[in-house]
């Protein structure tokens, strides 16, 4: 790929979507854009590249942008963020809020392993719940991907990655040589396609974000733009979950880090937690 | 060091098996059958075992159900692997005791995932 053209993808990547392409990940346009030029009918990449230089048709751009924003993932991924979920972040709300009800968004939900995870949690936590209603809105920026998601469908491999085979049991049907995800987690969660660079206010507002790998492909002044935005759609005393790589230290003062809790942030307005924390003691375990 | 007893009745699969748990930290043991496994295990009970359905001699299950009837065998935790991926065999494994069950084919992702889940591997931070 020459110079000229690696900076259209990049341009437009940037544009459309926030991505930032680069030069070391190049070789993703060619192994991922390949099945693009497939579909559109281009004899060659090169074909397509040469079409996007004139007046592309949207469509294109779409199917473009979403092969090149969609990302690995798997139920349950790294672990950590779940237990602090249940175990911190569920255990404040259970404890502080009245209205026993929760909105949850999932900024990335990719295939639907981290919306479907956090409802199996909800669900296996139930009895400790009475009363209360968990919404979960899963959005991606990828159509394609969100509709695996919604299908729920997962292969052999993606189910035993980070899957406890009781759980599996319980919530999945097995269904020739694939695993379905059961419709009572299935109707807990509702997808919707959504930019990250778009406004956020027609989501509502949110208890817990989880936003995780998806601001390492934005440069600097794109994660702090997202960051302001999400605080907007959070709820006072909400949380929002970033991955394992990201932060919100130098991006914005919106907000803080929850000490100890790793990938867990509050807003900065909002309850003080940690040392000297009336809070921190009985309610953030 | 925590021990691991790799069951399968392929060599290839234990050679595969021996290089992903010692790659974990584990020390590693080989058997061929149940009966083998069953015999290392009444001189020395591993942590943990990895486990075959479908072997000579004695079959992986016949082996859990003899092993959680032995004086400390409740203490090691087995995972199943086997190729046998339907939701009867799963059910049969857990109810003899297995921990965990692996699908073949694994890899060492998959591996590391089961052990962590059933406390044989910490979190890395």
């Amino acid at each position: 790929m020459n110079i000229i053209n690696f900076d259209l993808y990049k341009n437009l990547l940037k544009e459309k979507s926030g991505l930032i392409l680069s030069e070391d990940k190049s070789y993703l346009i060619e192994s991922r854009l390949t099945p693009v030029a497939k579909k559109w009918n281009y004899d060659t990449l090169d074909a397509m590249t040469s079409a996007l230089q004139g007046v592309p048709d949207p469509k294109l751009i779409e199917d473009i942008v979403e092969a090149m924003t969609t990302n690995e993932t798997s139920f349950f991924r790294d672990t950590r963020p779940f237990d602090i979920f249940r175990d911190t972040v569920l255990k404040y709300m259970k404890n502080n809020r009245g209205s026993k009800r929760l909105r949850i968004w999932c900024a990335a939900a990719s295939s639907g392993q981290e919306p479907y995870t956090l409802a199996i949690i909800l669900k296996e936590l139930a009895a400790e719940f009475p009363g209360w209603s968990f919404e979960i809105i899963g959005t991606d920026i990828s159509k394609d991907i969100l509709a695996q998601a919604e299908k729920g469908s997962y292969s052999q491999f993606e189910v035993q990655r980070g899957m406890p085979i009781t759980l599996l049991m319980k919530y999945f049907t097995q269904v020739e040589d694939r695993w379905e995800i059961n419709s009572e987690i299935k109707s807990m969660i509702k997808y919707q396609p959504f930019n990250l660079l778009d406004s956020m206010a027609s989501l509502g507002k949110f208890d817990i974000v989880f936003c995780r790998n998806v601001l390492i492909y934005f440069d600097q002044e794109t994660k702090g733009d997202v960051l302001n935005r999400i605080k907007n759609q959070l709820e006072s005393d909400g949380f929002l979950f970033l991955g394992g790589a990201e932060t919100v230290i130098g991006l914005t003062d919106a907000f803080k880090v929850v000490p100890d809790k790793r990938g867990l942030y509050a807003l900065t307005a909002g309850p003080h937690f940690g040392e000297g924390s009336t809070l921190s003691s009985q309610a953030l375990a | 060091m925590k021990s691991c007893l790799v069951v399968d009745d392929s060599r290839v699969v234990r050679k595969v098996a021996r290089r992903i748990v010692e790659d974990l930290g584990f020390s590693c043991d080989e058997a061929e059958n149940g009966q083998e496994a069953y015999d290392f295990c009444s001189g020395n009970m591993p942590d943990a075992i990895l486990l075959d359905w479908n072997m000579p001699v004695m079959s992986g299950i016949e082996f859990l159900e003899k092993l959680r009837a032995m004086d400390n065998g409740n203490s090691p935790k087995v995972v199943f692997c086997t190729t046998e991926n339907d939701m009867s065999h799963i059910q049969r494994a857990l109810q003899a005791g297995a921990n965990e069950y692996i699908m073949k084919p694994f890899d060492s992702e998959i591996i590391q995932s089961k052990f962590t889940q059933i406390g044989l591997l910490s979190l890395s931070e």
